[in-house]
């Protein structure tokens, strides 16, 4: 067996971002280069304001580069129109945040169910879907219930539902772990891990928390613009 | 559909706001349609007027007169098919805040041209056959109580002297647009007393009133008519029944004016207080919007979201205050049925309503629509948390 390495599922190339504030131009990221392989599970560290959150949401197609191209699964995502690019999110990005971004009018199930009412399936297989979903993330028992009645964990396990329910190639987490508690925080972690390892679902999570950086099979450093392997004995963080 | 759960729950998550706001539409929409109904109640008489009838009065004013004999002639022009007559009386009953319309007819053809009134053969025969005899519309007998035989004095002012008549019959409308609130006796016992009293003025006639065969025939007929006495002692003018209406309000013309003014201001206004709520839940909902758009939805689904609530928060407000419009005028008519003798809401109000209601939601979600899909969904994230 030859050891060549598999195709890239995220190939960022030369992408650079900068933010207009007035008259103002504060460059971002400046001309990051890096591949991210099938199956894989990346995490983002680096300090705050360092533009981790500004990348994840160029690789997810929720924001627009200045310069460079994004190719995910052979698509070149920069070249697509607004409306392609929807399309695009709504079949191949799962999305999980800090503060979970539930819509808070709609129950446990509603919420999973959302991204289906873009997918053209029965309601009777949007509904069977969406309790799968929440069955993998264990709260099969919390269906009815509106994100202002779950705590912070549950509420983020029904965003990893959301996220998983249109079978999507990559997941992004931009801090999943950043509002939880210690426990809440494991558990998730460990439901991602298992996204990962079993679904095989590629992972780029962004992280200040060591803890949940140390779950990924891969670690980078974004610091002032320049995205480095992180060497956790050089940061301790 | 999920979009129309998430906007109907949006509309009442903050129940406080959304109250006061459709309080305000109520409110609103009460106030318009109560206003355009003032004002339709104003135009009742041109609207219940017929084209088929012409009034013929002085040329110079209404307050002078033309002679009886007149009658005669204007029944030879041709196209004319009735010919009726009368006195405007203006008497007062007790006090001058009774105020009602009182005048004087030549009976049998008045009642001919005028089917609208409708009187049971009985009370027919019985005011023909009372020279002093008095119809009165249902209304009007129901206000001061009179029952058939009671006699009913009034106060002549442009006749003067205490005048009895006795009540012989009670006419209802044929339909909601007629009048139900007049005083009518016989122009005989007018002529017959002033006679006696101010011999000068017997023989004269306020008005004519004149059936024409077809309503396309009106014209040429009021221009025989007047041709007939031109140059003659009391030149006459005839015009349709709904132009001598418009004539007796145009002198108020201003009043209304001033209130269509009012009724659109109250809508304009409503429809900044709409705008105002509709600014502050988008604001609120940015975050989720962007979540949507995240999700793959789109501009088109965001705008549904939005203009789908306000029409939800305005269609309940108007829903409400058009039920309430209903009792209001039946109210407000009653206590002013001496303005208004006809005061009833019409199904145009109701129309205006709507598309007064329909303009309030659409202002209202237009630029928080285009504000909530302008922003870009990175910005809209960072507003959560
Ligand atoms: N819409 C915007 N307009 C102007 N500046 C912006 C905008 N979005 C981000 N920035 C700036 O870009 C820089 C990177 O922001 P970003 O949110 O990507 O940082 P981050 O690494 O995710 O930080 P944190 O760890 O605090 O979340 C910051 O200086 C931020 O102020
Ligand atoms: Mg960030």
């Amino acid at each position: 067996m030859t050891t060549e390495a598999p195709a890239p599922i995220i190939d960022v190339q030369g992408v650079s971002k900068s933010y207009r504030r007035g008259e103002l131009v504060v460059p971002v990221l400046h001309d990051i280069t890096f591949t991210i392989a099938p199956g894989e599970f990346l995490s983002l560290m680096g300090p705050s304001g360092s533009g981790k959150s500004t990348l994840l949401n160029l690789v997810a197609g929720i924001d627009h580069v200045d310069g460079g191209r994004i190719i995910v699964e052979g698509v070149d995502i920069t070249r697509l129109t607004e409306t392609e690019l929807a399309r695009w999110r709504a079949n191949s990005v799962g999305f999980i945040f800090q503060f979970y971004n539930l819509i808070p009018v709609l129950t446990a199930l509603e919420n999973v169910e959302l991204p289906l009412h873009l997918s053209g399936l029965s309601r009777r297989a949007r509904r069977e879907h969406a309790l799968t979903a929440l069955d993998l993330v264990g709260l099969s028992h919390r269906l009815d219930h509106f994100p202002g009645q779950l705590s912070g964990g549950e509420q983020q396990r029904v965003a990893i539902a959301r996220a998983v329910v249109t079978d999507p190639t990559v997941l992004v987490a931009d801090e999943p772990t950043g509002d939880l508690d210690r426990v809440s925080a494991g558990e998730v972690l460990d439901m991602m891990a298992r996204l990962n390892r079993e679904l095989g679902k590629t992972i780029v999570m962004v992280t200040h928390d060591p803890r949940a950086a140390a779950r990924a099979h891969l670690k980078r450093h974004l610091d002032k613009g320049v995205l480095s392997a992180d060497d956790p004995s050089e940061n301790p963080d | 559909m999920i979009l129309l759960r998430i906007l109907i729950r949006n509309a009442f998550r903050n129940r406080l706001r959304t109250g006061l706001t459709i309080l305000g539409i109520t409110i609103a929409i009460l106030a318009f349609g109560l206003l355009r109904t003032v004002v339709s109640a104003w135009y009742a008489g041109v609207a219940a007027s017929s084209a088929t009838r012409l009034v013929t009065r002085n040329a110079v004013s209404l307050i002078f007169p033309l002679p009886l004999a007149y009658k005669d002639k204007i029944r030879q022009v041709d196209g004319v098919s009735h010919v009726s007559w009368g006195n405007w009386f203006g008497g007062i009953y007790i006090s001058e805040k009774n105020f009602f319309a009182n005048f004087c007819v030549d009976p049998r053809s008045y009642l001919a041209l005028y089917p609208e009134y409708i009187l049971s053969d009985r009370d027919r025969k019985a005011f023909l056959s009372d020279r002093k005899g008095f119809i009165a519309g249902r209304k009007l007998a129901d206000r001061f109580g009179w029952k058939p035989g009671d006699t009913v004095t009034l106060k002549g002012v442009i006749f003067p002297g205490n005048w009895d008549f006795v009540l012989r019959g009670v006419y209802r409308g044929r339909d909601r647009t007629i009048d139900e609130t007049q005083f009518l006796f016989q122009w005989d016992y007018l002529n017959e007393t002033v006679r006696q009293r101010y011999p000068s003025r017997a023989d004269q006639v306020g008005f004519y009133m004149i059936g024409v065969a077809s309503p396309e025939r009106a014209a040429d007929v009021a221009g025989s008519i007047d041709r007939l006495f031109k140059n003659s002692l009391a030149e006459t003018l005839t015009e349709t029944e709904k132009a001598f209406q418009l004539g007796f309000i145009a002198m108020t013309e201003a009043i209304v004016m001033a209130i269509q003014l009012v009724s659109i201001v109250i809508i304009v206004i409503i429809m900044a207080v709409v705008a105002n709520t509709m600014a502050m839940t988008t604001r609120e909902r940015i975050g989720d919007y962007a979540i949507l758009k995240t999700l793959g939805f789109g501009g088109r689904q965001i705008a549904l979201l939005i203009f789908g609530e306000a029409l939800v928060i305005t269609g309940i407000g108007a829903a409400i205050g058009m039920a309430l419009t209903y009792p209001a005028a039946r109210a407000f008519g009653s206590t002013l049925s001496n303005f208004f003798p006809v005061f009833n809401v019409a199904r145009e109000t109701l129309w205006l309503d709507l598309g007064a209601a329909l303009v309030v939601a659409v202002a209202a979600a237009v630029i928080p629509t285009q504000r909530a899909i302008g922003i870009r969904i990175a910005d809209g994230l960072r507003r959560i948390g």
